[in-house]
């Protein structure tokens, strides 16, 4: 188990350096100027700029000069947001990524299961039918719509009925509410179709007949084999999904205003922010690597036929 | 031994349906469990509340949104709207701009501006919040340390009229060999490198504003990045900064101006880019002042909001890429899309928001000229949509191309909602009156800007905002010498004009080359003029004394107060 584990984690370092480098050079050949501004800079405004920013080093150099920065865990200055350190970025907003993140994570995956297994029941019935309907609707329509119409709905929600929820900020259990749902519900959408198709695949398996033979209630064989096996899928997919969905949300995240870390990650492309980029690139990868070899770790308990230490 | 075989049909309360009614209640109650846990400590680690009104009578303090988090608070350093507008509240240079934008003293109480020096008279009663005086020293520190290569400051080049200046910041010359001398704590004498009749009115821009040395030092690198780690000499100061989360600024009780300060707080609650967020937080009645745009002004017009409109200081135009490879660099197809364009169409049918003046100059209307506003005095050439011209300038161009038939030409845009529709509008109406085929090439912000330098298209949707409050500030845009020349327009005339209005101290002489200057552009046709931006917004009528701003700190709130005879 101890070996598994640290074999597990060695590959993990591995996986966690490819990408550092990978985004490193793929980084640096696309297009797009880090120092580029609507204003044009002189030449020699430019040239004090890339010195202080070791822009002016050639392109191994500065690799060299970001492993060794990497190793010691700092990831430098933000170059768009020139007065914040990546790694006060990273610590200061994901908290707040992370808590709306958790809450979405739940709702998606007791979502999904509950979900799932409700359709499963009453396959090709009048509950199944609608949550399908629903389901596709949750994953094609894309979060700005559902985000600004759940803005929209507070809106309302509080002029009817006079009481006084938040539409956007940080700070109060009324501020994560509804941004978690809308966080949550492609994930969930997503994540009842598999519970759905993994519960109807199982419905049909071998101990799932012996069971029935044998006389175990309807209810208990609903339970303990076919709900528990189903899960499976579910849980490998929840794993990656709950580094992605806990790193925040760009579009909740401008929408309702919230604090988080999610909008880094795609405005830091956009302007060609190299710190960062590597910053949350590199958190973003050794957080999935490590929710995957938790997941993995899972299977072992969920599932008896997997044995870690082979 | 053998179990009863039940043939019955199961209650209810034994079936998969209850078992996963059951499920689901624990996992409600589990969802709840969990909310309240993370509600509780999120509230915990909550520094300052979000605020929930917008206008708070007992406190004296009204609630705003950012469109984005501060980038940079280090007065040398900053560059941005937001920056800058913050630090307008919480900092004062030597002059301030009026609700009229006219000069008024700041912390310099009285000043004799020569040609090339100047001699300002710092009031002894201007501290700092931690109770130091604002000194000459202050202000000879903070240009300093712009200028100093080592800072890498983006805006150095404002200080560039100061003597040494830009020796200072391309490494020729020593900080101290910079024409601002500190003769005493309260007197600071100021050299320029040449006469610069506007320096008077750049002193008002945040990269000249002063800086505590002896506590700059103290950060150790990090003056600016947190509220703690500056100190303000203006109306306000920060008393809270939450990255990306919210900003709040105080009454400054040390401000020698403190009794004209009226509101005790400006609370920036909420940071927002999404025009919508702030709209409903207004409607919600959280916040005095939302921005509006093309989309949401109809859901302002139909709840009956008092909608406002200012010009914001910029100006758009159409750029053409002027290298000679390009199609465009034929000054004859030029001016034949030229006679096409009609400014006022583009403004009252395709943009229709209000605010916005259909385009005649490259000199906005807000200008100041000799002695009333510059437009006024040279009005702009005149130009009407004229299609049998455009195609006798097609002719010619086609002519001298060696085309048959109208060439198709890369239309470079932003990625916005409004510049396809922007762009879509051109499309076809050059398509229409003179057939020519318009691609349009999308792109984000950066690789807009890097196509723009490289030259990768053949008209490109720009705009330029002032820098201070000159004309040069838009006259010089398209000299051989700017960087922002990103077409490559080329004119000597026009650069020897330039240079008259740069050296010349007579406002009339200046004035009379940038009117050569528009009159360049237009018969060239190096651009097209479109518009001058409008800004329309909704503001919190129980606010009074809001100044909006073309340049300078935009919103200004320093003199706004809450009217206390409307009952909130």
């Amino acid at each position: 188990m101890t070996r598994y584990i640290t074999m597990r984690l060695l590959q993990g370092i591995i996986t966690v350096w490819f990408i550092a480098t990978a985004t490193f050079w793929v980084m640096h050949s696309i297009p797009g100027d880090p120092l580029a501004d609507e204003k044009a800079l002189t030449p020699e405004i430019r040239a004090n700029l890339e010195a202080k920013m070791g822009l002016d080093k050639h392109e191994f150099v500065q690799y060299w000069i970001f492993l060794g920065n990497m190793l010691r865990g700092d990831f430098g200055w933000s170059f768009e947001h020139e007065n914040r350190r990546v790694n006060d970025i990273i610590a200061e907003q994901f908290p707040v990524s992370a808590t709306l993140g958790i809450l979405a994570i739940v709702f998606a995956g007791l979502g999904g299961i509950l979900w799932g297994a409700l359709t499963a029941l009453y396959r090709n019935k009048w509950p199944d039918v609608i949550i399908i309907i629903l389901v596709i609707l949750g994953i094609s329509v894309p979060s700005f719509v559902f985000a600004t119409v759940g803005q929209l709905g507070i809106v309302t929600l509080n002029k009817t009925f006079g009481i006084d929820i938040p539409v956007a900020g940080w700070g109060t259990v009324w501020h994560m509410l509804i941004p978690s749902l809308v966080l949550g519900l492609g994930t969930m959408a997503f994540l009842t179709r598999l519970m759905r198709t993994s519960m109807l695949e199982i419905v049909n398996a071998d101990y799932i007949r012996t069971a029935r033979s044998k006389g175990v209630p309807v209810a208990k064989i609903f339970a303990r084999h076919q709900l528990r096996n189903a899960i499976l899928p579910v849980l490998t997919v929840l794993g990656p999904s709950i580094a992605g969905i806990t790193t925040g949300g760009f579009v909740v995240e401008n929408v309702f205003g919230i604090p988080g870390l999610g909008k880094y990650f795609v405005t830091a492309v956009q302007q060609s922010d190299y710190g960062v980029i590597m910053g949350t690139t590199v958190f973003y990868g050794a957080f999935l690597v490590l929710m995957v070899i938790i997941v993995d770790l899972l299977y072992a308990v969920v599932d008896p036929r997997v044995r870690l230490n082979k | 031994m053998a179990e009863t075989i039940r043939t019955s049909k199961p209650r209810f309360t034994a079936s998969p349906g209850w078992q996963l009614t059951k499920y689901t209640l624990y996992a409600l109650l589990l969802c709840g469990v969990l909310l309240m846990l993370l509600g509780f400590i999120t509230e915990r680690f909550n520094v300052g509340a979000t605020s929930t009104t917008a206008v708070n009578f007992a406190d004296n303090t009204i609630t705003l949104s950012l469109t984005s988090e501060p980038p940079q608070m280090d007065s040398t350093r900053a560059t941005d709207m937001v920056s800058g507008m913050l630090l307008g509240h919480i900092m004062e240079g030597l002059i301030r701009y009026g609700p009229e934008n006219e000069i008024l003293p700041g912390v310099a109480e009285s000043w004799e501006m020569g040609e090339l020096a100047g001699t300002f008279h710092l009031r002894k009663n201007a501290y700092w919040s931690n109770g130091t005086p604002v000194t000459a020293h202050d202000f000879v520190f903070a240009w300093q340390t712009a200028l100093n290569p080592a800072t890498a400051s983006q805006y150095a080049f404002v200080l560039y009229p100061i003597k040494n200046g830009k020796a200072i910041n391309i490494g020729e010359a020593s900080l101290d060999a910079l024409g601002a001398k500190a003769i005493d704590d309260h007197t600071l004498r100021v050299e320029l490198e040449q006469p610069t009749p506007y320096f008077i009115k750049l002193l008002a821009f945040f990269t000249y504003l002063p800086i505590n040395r002896e506590f700059y030092e103290s950060r150790d690198g990090n003056y600016g990045t947190n509220a703690r780690d500056m100190i303000y000499n203006g109306p306000f100061l920060m008393s809270r900064w939450v990255h990306d989360k919210d900003v709040r600024l105080e009454r400054n009780d040390l401000y020698w101006n403190n009794e004209e300060t009226k509101l005790d707080a400006i609370e920036f609650g909420y940071i927002t880019p999404d025009p919508n967020t702030a709209l409903n937080l207004f409607a919600t009645g959280k916040i005095v002042l939302a921005g509006l745009n093309a989309e949401n002004i109809e859901r302002a017009l139909t709840e009956r909001w008092r909608i406002e409109t200012h010009s914001d200081g910029s100006v758009f135009y159409l750029g053409f890429n002027h290298r000679e490879e390009r199609p465009t660099s034929n000054k004859n197809l030029r001016k034949a899309i030229q006679q096409v364009c009609d400014p006022e169409e583009l403004v009252f049918k395709v943009l229709k928001t209000p605010g916005n003046i259909p385009g005649e100059s490259i000199f906005p209307v807000w200008l100041r000229g000799v002695e009333g506003y510059f437009r006024d005095e040279f009005p702009a050439p005149e130009h009407k949509r004229d299609v049998a011209s455009a195609e006798d300038y097609l002719r010619k161009a086609l002519d001298e191309l060696g085309l048959d038939e109208p060439p198709s030409l890369v239309f470079l845009t932003g990625d916005s909602a409004f510049s396809a529709k922007h762009a879509e509008y051109y499309q076809s109406m050059l398509k229409e009156k003179l057939g020519i085929e318009i691609k349009i090439d999308k792109q984000i912000f950066k690789q807009r800007l890097a196509k723009m330098t490289s030259g990768e298209y053949d008209i490109v949707a720009a705009g330029w905002g002032p820098d201070y409050d000159d004309v040069l500030t838009f006259g010089d845009l398209f000299t051989s010498w700017n960087a922002n020349n990103r077409g490559l327009f080329r004119n000597e005339e026009l650069d020897r004009q330039v240079e008259i209005a740069q050296q010349s101290s007579d406002p009339k002489t200046r004035m009379e080359a940038m009117n050569q200057v528009q009159y360049i552009l237009y018969e060239e046709a190096a651009i097209i003029f479109e518009y001058e931006r409008g800004s329309v917004y909704v503001f919190d009528d129980r606010v009074k004394g809001l100044t909006r701003r073309s340049v300078g700190t935009d919103p200004d709130y320093t003199r706004a107060y809450i009217n206390s005879e409307v009952d909130g």
